[in-house]
């Protein structure tokens, strides 16, 4: 009796249940009912939260306006190129923008080629300045008259330099320049004691060039490009204006057109938007979440009328596989 | 699977053929030590067309415990089925119960005369020699073949001991029904005819102390009731429907009868035979043969003997359930035709009605060429033979197999021996394939291997051999799988075997039970495996399409190594250990299931692209949503915008999760073990980005605090993770559902009969078996859905 009783204990320890494969396990099977559930679940669930999202997105005002074109003058407009690299032209330009309550802006850049660029930076360096030494993942834009650049790199060379300003009935309207970066790129990946050295003196000038007197941890604008984007098409903080801006408000921005996205055939676009609190436009998230859960509820409602109308075929054999085709073997 | 009397546990030797336990289509087995324990038990006699003993076969006891109904011919009320614990007989050997002969009472039957003869017969036609125990008296037997030990045994059990024997008497220890005493009797042993598989039967002639000339005689019941004497017939119908009943139920069955000489008669036999022993030409046997031949006859017929070749425990329920799985069955083995024959009927491979297709060469034809000694001219006439028997049987399957007749192949080794050349091996597989089952007998181990290789390659199936002995090991290592029985034979078949068990019946549990789950499991393991990696690898080959193939991976160095390795791996482990579609009680109610491995279609073609397909349309979900929802426009409310590392963490996420919850939608047996690698799996990818965040930015690189600066503190990271994976999932979830509720497989169908609560509900179970039981299939379930029909 006692090894009776011991083995019985024995096969109530968890480890010979585990050894045994006979863990109490839960096993859920796809009921007709829990489908129905489910569907409709999701279908409640979100419905309500794409038309939240969808108003979020509604709510934002978001104003586009290309300029790379216009900002040529007529004549040049058959050699954009020679245009914008030729040093001796003001490249400043007037537009019109009519807004509604915009309150920060982005530089958009369309079409960047990306190849063998994403990588030519040196992290490092732009957090130790000329103390790092091996910057050979910054190819081709590594030195400059055996001297080392700072920063190096194709990012870093092709600092995006067009400037904007913003005029509301002849006063100047303050944009925030501060605080664009992200606070860790800021204070932990680029150094608050290296200056740009050697920056852009090579023969083939790629964007903005950058005040060596201000450490990269301030150049902010440097640290937005840094921080590369995901797709070729893709926009910056530029900043913030921080005046409200009242409806049928003119906008005149005065913006230096010197980012040369003409021989690449990029655009450029300069976009006021306000914000909500899933960011700015985009009818995407809202659009696909009532997609979703109306289909979601539409299935429920098919499995539902089929459940009531069919009842499941028991034990049916004729749909298993072997028995489709006539067995054989 | 742990046999608890040897204290031998299964062993697997191998650990790379799981999946294919499961997919077994053909066994292949030995069958002494194998199927049966090689030990005969006296279980039944009919004596004067009355039939005695009430033990139960194996067989019988099989079928009764199918029915659910007690033993019907039980006496006395005592409706219960003996449990295997009092099958062991006292009496190694006898396994003979009914009260009405047993101690002594047959003096009280009827025919009580032909009682005495019928055990006086046993007692004394064998060639068995006692050995006395010098300490307590006790008798033991040392026959030729276990079964005439059985004999032996029952006439001492039943009063008729026999103790000693000499060059020329045979003593016994006999009740005597006037007086009621032990007398000793001697019979004088004039001649003993031995037994040949020719011939079938043994006879002796003795004398015994009233000076009768007595020809004892015992043998096989094809030759035997022809010999009987006109006036010796009188209960031969009744004695033949015992036997057929003994051999339904798996008994080897011999016909006893005797006949009184008279003093010339047995001169003039006496004669012939001694001058034909005396011959020393080549056809001596021949010619005492001849001689036997004209004494054996004019029988009178006293009875039948039903020995068990007692079959290990649970080997005819094992066979059932195997066979209801659609697994073949083949026995090779090294027995007589008889015999293997008798073991089919025990095993219910063979059963009455079923046609039996028997090729052999002993033909006269054959025979009289052998004598000739033109050995050329044997093998061509046995080939010719062997040929034109396969021909024919091919012929009767395929005209009979229509009406759904069940045929039963018998083959001996000499007509194996042709039968494997290369010429007509292939009609032999067509022809042992249209067969139900296949029986080889008197088959050497290499010839065993030969079959095993023909039905390997012949079929392309997965063979699963098993055997005991060293004669198995070549089958063993041809075959896919090889069993080895961790008997008493000595461990050659276990040392070259992939998996080893202690008995038979194990094999039930390993295929049906462990080898359905492995191959499920590898399967499923192997399909989520090109699933998982797709889906992710597929997002990152989608970025590279959408950057102008800038080789610019989307996710960082460290997400992309650890996906498998912390990400996506423990879940599938998991599964591929613990996962169980339906429990072991229903993978052995409903064998059917067996057939989705051998059918193979949890790995079919169809199955590998669709998951794969998955994986395409996930990633593609999951990188089109991902970036349209995260395009240009800024990510947060203070208006920066979405850089490659945050679209990448964001894609990351929806895959961890997508992969992972995929896992747990795939699976149905949820152990706590299943939940803590999910859920801990995606827990632990917020932990790592917190933690790789946290190290310095030299490490880190493009993950430095983006977890905790950017994505964390910003609704639509969460908002756009909650949407991507559950849309991402839906359709997998609509086809699941669809094909759950419309198209259920074998194993879903289960599972509902689990889930509905209808496992307790034998009408039903009943009906999805059913279909499972096909008439021209073996095994006992298939016999009694058999006799019905009839």
């Amino acid at each position: 009796m006692d090894t009776d009783r011991e083995r019985h204990r024995a096969r109530e320890t968890a480890f010979y249940l585990f050894t045994q494969q006979s863990l109490p396990a839960c096993k859920p099977v796809l009921t007709p009912g829990w489908v129905i559930a489910i569907f409709l679940f999701m279908g409640v669930i979100f419905i309500p939260v794409g038309l939240i999202s969808l108003r979020a997105s509604h709510c934002v005002v978001e104003i586009v306006d290309r300029y790379d074109i216009d900002c040529v003058p007529e004549p040049s407009r058959m050699d954009k190129v020679s245009y914008i690299q030729d040093d001796s032209i003001p490249k400043n330009c007037s537009h019109f923008m009519k807004y509604i309550n915009p309150s920060w802006i982005d530089a958009e850049v369309n079409s960047y080629s990306l190849q063998m660029y994403v990588k030519s930076r040196s992290d490092k360096q732009l957090l130790d300045g000329q103390k790092y030494h091996d910057t050979s993942s910054c190819q081709p834009v590594e030195s400059n008259n055996n001297r080392p650049i700072v920063p190096c790199g194709l990012i870093a060379w092709s600092l995006f330099n067009d400037t904007f300003e913003f005029i509301r009935e002849g006063a100047e309207l303050k944009v925030n320049r501060k605080n664009i970066a992200w606070k860790s790129d800021r204070g932990h990946k680029f150094g608050k004691n290296v200056y740009p050295f050697n920056f852009q003196n090579g023969t083939l000038i790629g964007g903005g060039k950058l005040n060596p007197e201000i450490p990269l941890s301030d150049q902010e604008d440097l640290i937005v490009w840094m921080r590369t984007s995901a797709l070729p098409s893709f926009r910056k903080l530029y900043g913030r204006i921080e005046e409200d801006l009242d409806v049928d408000d003119v906008v005149v921005v005065n913006l230096m057109n010197n980012y040369n996205t003409y021989s690449f055939g990029g655009k450029k676009k300069l976009v006021l938007s306000t914000s909500s609190w899933l960011g700015g436009k985009n009818d995407f998230l809202g659009h696909a979440c009532v997609f979703v859960g109306c289909s979601s509820l539409t299935l429920a409602i098919i499995f539902m009328l089929l459940h009531v109308k069919y009842r499941r075929p028991y034990g049916d054999m004729s749909y298993l596989p072997w028995n489709r085709k006539s067995f054989s073997g | 699977m742990y046999y608890e009397e040897a204290d031998k546990p299964a062993h697997a030797r191998t650990s790379n053929l799981n999946e294919e336990l499961g997919q077994v289509d053909t066994i292949l087995s030995d069958k002494t030590g194998t199927l049966t324990c090689n030990s005969m038990e006296f279980i039944k006699c009919s004596i004067a067309g009355t039939a005695y003993g009430r033990g139960v076969t194996e067989v019988e006891r099989a079928i009764y415990r199918k029915k659910g109904s007690p033993v019907v011919h039980e006496p006395n009320g005592l409706n219960h089925i003996e449990d295997s614990a009092d099958v062991n007989p006292a009496i190694k050997g006898f396994n003979f119960k009914d009260e009405r002969i047993m101690n002594g009472n047959w003096v009280n039957e009827p025919r009580a005369d032909v009682i005495q003869k019928f055990f006086r017969l046993l007692a004394i036609c064998h060639t068995a020699i006692p050995e006395v125990d010098e300490e307590n008296g006790n008798i033991s037997y040392e026959a030729e073949s276990p079964d005439e030990a059985a004999f032996v045994i029952a006439a001492r059990v039943l009063g008729f001991e026999f103790h000693n024997r000499t060059q020329t008497s045979i003593s016994l220890h006999e009740l005597d029904p006037v007086s009621g005493k032990r007398v000793n009797r001697l019979f004088k042993l004039l001649n003993v005819l031995e037994f040949d598989s020719s011939r079938k039967r043994m006879s002796v002639i003795v004398r015994d102390e009233e000076g009768k000339l007595l020809l004892l005689c015992k043998g096989a019941d094809s030759v035997m009731f022809e010999r009987l004497a006109k006036g010796g017939r009188d209960f031969e119908e009744d004695t033949r429907e015992h036997m057929n009943e003994y051999a339904d139920a798996g008994l080897r069955t011999l016909v006893l009868a005797y006949r009184e000489l008279s003093e010339n008669e047995y001169e003039v036999f006496n004669e012939k035979m001694t001058e034909a022993k005396n011959s020393v030409s080549a056809d001596r046997e021949t010619l005492i043969d001849e001689v036997a031949e004209m004494i054996e006859r004019d029988l009178i017929l006293l009875g039948a003997t039903a020995v068990e070749d007692k079959l290990q425990n649970g080997v005819p329920d094992c066979i059932d359930k195997l066979a209801q799985a659609g697994i073949k069955l083949w026995v090779l083995t090294g027995d007589k035709m008889e015999t293997a024959i008798n073991i089919g009927y025990a095993c219910s491979l063979l059963r009455q009605g079923m046609k039996q297709i028997i090729i052999n060469i002993d033909t006269p034809e054959i025979q009289s060429l052998e004598k000739t000694g033109d050995k050329d001219a044997v093998i061509k006439a046995s080939r010719k033979s062997v040929m034109e028997q396969i021909v024919s049987g091919k012929a009767q399957v395929s005209a009979l197999s229509a009406i759904s007749e069940a045929f039963a192949l018998i083959i001996d080794g000499k007509s194996l021996a042709y039968a494997l050349e290369d010429d007509m091996k292939n009609s032999f597989l067509e022809l042992a394939i249209g067969c139900a089952s296949v029986i080889c007998c008197r088959s050497s181990p290499k010839q065993k291997a030969l079959v095993t290789r023909l039905v390997k390659l012949g079929t392309g199936k997965t063979t699963l051999a098993i055997g005991d002995g060293a004669n198995d090991v070549g089958m063993l290592q041809e075959a896919d799988i090889g069993i080895g029985i961790s008997g008493v034979e000595g461990m050659q078949a276990v040392m070259s075997s992939d998996v080893a068990i202690a008995q038979f019946r194990y094999l039930e549990r390993l295929l049906l039970v462990h080898g359905h789950w492995c191959y499920r499991r590898i399967s499923s393991m192997i399909c989520y495996f090109f699933y998982k990696n797709i889906a992710f690898g597929f997002t990152i080959f989608l970025y590279e399409a959408y950057t102008s193939f800038s080789a610019q991976p989307a996710y960082n160095d460290w997400y992309l190594t650890l996906f498998n390795v912390f990400f996506s791996s423990l879940p599938v482990i998991a599964m591929g250990v613990f996962d169980q579609d339906v429990s072991a009680r229903f993978c052995l109610q409903f064998p059917l299931l067996y057939q989705e491995g051998v059918q193979n279609v949890l790995f079919s073609w169809r199955r590998i692209v669709s998951w794969m397909f998955n994986g395409f349309y996930s990633a593609i979900i999951i990188f089109f949503f991902c970036s349209r929802a995260l395009e240009q426009q800024a990510f947060n409310d203070e208006g920066k915008t979405a850089s490659k590392d945050i679209l990448g963490g964001t894609m990351y996420t929806c895959i961890v999760w997508v992969v992972n919850l995929q896992m747990a939608l795939s699976i149905s047996y949820f152990t706590l073990i299943q939940h803590i690698v999910i859920w801990g799996t995606i827990a632990f990818w917020y932990v790592f980005q917190l933690a790789y965040g946290a190290l310095p930015a030299s490490f880190s690189t493009d993950a430095y605090r983006v977890f905790v600066e950017a994505l964390a503190p910003a609704p639509s990271y969460w908002f756009i993770t909650l949407f991507v994976v559950i849309a991402t999932l839906t359709p997998y979830f609509l086809y699941s559902a669809i094909q759950m509720r419309f198209f259920p497989m074998y194993h879903e169908m289960i599972q509902w009969i689990r889930h509905e609560g209808l496992s307790d509900d034998p009408l039903y179970c009943e009906m999805v078996r059913q279909r499972s039981i096909r008439p021209t299939t073996v095994g006992f379930t298939a016999r009694r859905a058999a006799s019905r029909r009839q």
